[in-house]
């Protein structure tokens, strides 16, 4: 089987990580090598913490259009290589290059493929792979497994886990040197502007405050921003918020928007839709202040405050404060 | 300029969570008696986004869906929000394909159609959330695709897009003729009148079946589903209360401090 990486802050990208670390199980229970490849120039010392996370064998597939993610040089790359190697099981995450990449890659190699993975197993009775998926905005999981060789599947950000870098693992590095001429590429990146995080992250806050659309306006924005800062954590939203202007669509936690599994998930004024919820639900503690007490975020909170989050939020907002001096 | 919108007809995803039910041994969704579909909400988008470059410089625009029983009422909101004719490919051997299947039968209706410049879809479908069938309609019609566009602008044969990436906006050329999906941020679909209504009366609705696309049987799944179910949720909701909102969220300041570790 075979993990795609994608590079990150000059390392491998958390998705990728954790791909490997999922992808270690997956392989030893098929009796399998884990394989990665990696694209671009200068992927070497990720070569080398690919193995040490858990590859037996990555492929370097350099040439410098490679090096930022283009669908059809990607694509002419990687399919090259596994029409070469085939693999039982391809790994992309579910991320903005794998959305783009899997199902076109999928297209050109005849692959089974599901999307959005929560989890990947093989089932040594079948000898398939079984893919586990939300589906209707993640009211429902659906079980698929492939009917088409290679398997395909995008993980989901935080469904699997990163192993713990073992730098005295051993593999093989492999390069191979991929021709791209000008009649490749069909699109071209004119610009990239990456927005600058604000405080921490969201996907990587301990503390998530977020607000849906019981918030009105972006002035109650401004009080979650409050709450969030005295506990240490990132605001997020529900997708109205977004859509309404409110906030800046990057805060959308959600099926489409971004992936937190904080200690502490603060839904204010949250309807708590099942699109929401696929964002936030495997969060270690949810607390729910809405008026209506039979809003959906209620079968998923741990706590709950029936009220007006204007009169809820900032006497907690001052008590918290005090306590934390 | 010929734009192709190709919208899909799902469940209302905006239904209330306690009538969602699933027929575990089907593995179907049960709808619910009395709820009309919609058009997928992503799909709306695409829709807008059509009409946008419409109004700025003039285009057809052809709205295209494929299933089973498709609702005429439904789809025509294609037409009354301003698009020019509704093409529906509708046959009973559709009610079980995937991203891939229903992508073979869009290209299908596409070369049928002819000519096309634009072909605009949502990102993903509000039903099974695959995000497939746009990108492997670029593939079956060997054009660009550009996927989770926020705009799209057109000039000349170009068509220059702004996309959402993870961690910000990504600014991307093509010529055309190519596929692009689109996402919510693009926009919302705008209001709908009743002259609006009125006018889309007019407007020509085509019906197709797999035979008039020179399609014998169905394109097959490429994977195959295994279970379908509804994950059970065991959480029991502590409720946090006072003699006023205020109390309570001061007594919710002592279970954060105390349960939460904070």
């Amino acid at each position: 089987m075979i993990v795609i990486g994608e590079r990150r802050d000059g390392g491998l990208s958390a998705s990728t990580t954790e791909m490997l670390g999922g992808g270690r199980t997956i392989a030893d229970q098929m009796g399998g090598p884990l394989e990665i490849a990696l694209l671009g120039e200068g992927m070497e010392p990720l070569a080398q913490e690919s193995i040490a996370s858990g590859a037996d064998r990555v492929y370097l597939l350099q040439n410098p259009k490679l090096t930022q993610y283009q669908p059809e040089s990607w694509l002419k790359a990687i399919t090259e290589l596994i029409c070469r190697i085939g693999p039982e099981l391809v790994l992309i995450g579910q991320t903005s290059m794998g959305r783009d990449l899997a199902p076109r890659l999928a297209c050109r190699l005849g692959a089974g493929l599901a999307m959005d993975c929560t989890k990947v197993e093989w089932d040594p009775d079948a000898g398939r792979v079984r893919m586990s998926r939300p589906v209707f905005g993640g009211k429902a999981v659906a079980i698929e497994v492939s009917s088409l060789k290679p398997a395909m599947a995008t993980v989901r950000a935080k469904a699997m886990k990163a192993r713990k870098p073992d730098a005295s693992r051993r593999g093989e590095v492999v390069t191979v040197s991929v021709e791209i001429d000008d009649s490749v590429p069909k699109s071209r990146t004119a610009a990239r502007v990456r927005e600058k995080a604000e405080g921490v992250p969201l996907e990587d806050a301990r503390v998530v405050v977020s607000g849906g659309r019981g918030i009105g306006g972006p002035e109650g924005f401004e009080l979650l921003d409050a709450l969030a800062g005295v506990l240490g954590g990132a605001t997020g939203a529900s997708r109205p918020p977004c859509d309404a202007g409110w906030v800046p669509s990057s805060r959308q936690v959600g099926l489409t928007g971004k992936m937190v599994r904080p200690d502490l998930y603060l839904a204010v004024a949250l309807s708590g839709s099942s699109q929401h919820m696929a964002g936030c639900q495997d969060s270690k503690t949810i607390i729910a202040i809405n008026k209506d007490p039979d809003a959906n975020i209620f079968s998923y909170a741990h706590y709950g405050v029936v009220g007006d989050y204007r009169k809820v939020v900032p006497p907690l907002l001052m008590r918290l404060k005090e306590k934390m001096k | 300029m010929k734009i192709i919108v190709c919208v899909k007809q799902v469940l209302d995803p905006e239904m209330p969570v306690s009538s969602f039910r699933v027929d575990r041994e089907q593995k179907k969704v049960v709808p619910p008696p009395g709820t009309p579909p919609v058009v997928s909400p992503f799909d709306e988008n695409a829709i807008e986004a059509a009409l946008r470059l419409k109004d700025n410089q003039g285009a057809e625009v052809l709205a295209l869906s494929v299933g089973r029983k498709l609702s005429r009422p439904v789809l025509k909101k294609a037409l009354s929000a301003g698009a020019d004719a509704l093409y529906l490919v509708e046959d009973s051997g559709f009610d079980d394909l995937d991203g891939f299947g229903t992508a073979q039968v869009l290209a299908a209706a596409i070369n049928k159609i002819g000519g096309f410049d634009l072909v605009i879809t949502g990102r993903q479908a509000a039903d099974w959330d695959r995000g497939v069938a746009g990108s492997a309609l670029a593939e079956l019609l060997g054009v660009a695709c550009i996927t989770v566009a926020r705009k799209i602008e057109a000039d000349g044969g170009t068509l220059t897009v702004e996309r959402v990436a993870d961690d910000g906006i990504e600014v991307v050329e093509a010529s055309m003729p190519c596929v692009v999906t689109v996402t919510n941020e693009l926009g919302s679909l705008r209001q709908i009148t009743l002259p609006d209504i009125m006018r889309s009366k007019q407007k020509p609705v085509l019906e197709w079946t797999a035979g008039d696309l020179g399609m014998e049987r169905p394109p097959p799944r490429r994977t195959e589903l295994r279970d379908l179910f509804i994950p059970a949720r065991d959480t029991v909701c502590e409720m946090v209360a006072g003699e006023t909102p205020e109390q309570a969220g001061e007594k919710l300041a002592e279970v954060i401090c105390n349960d939460c570790n904070i």
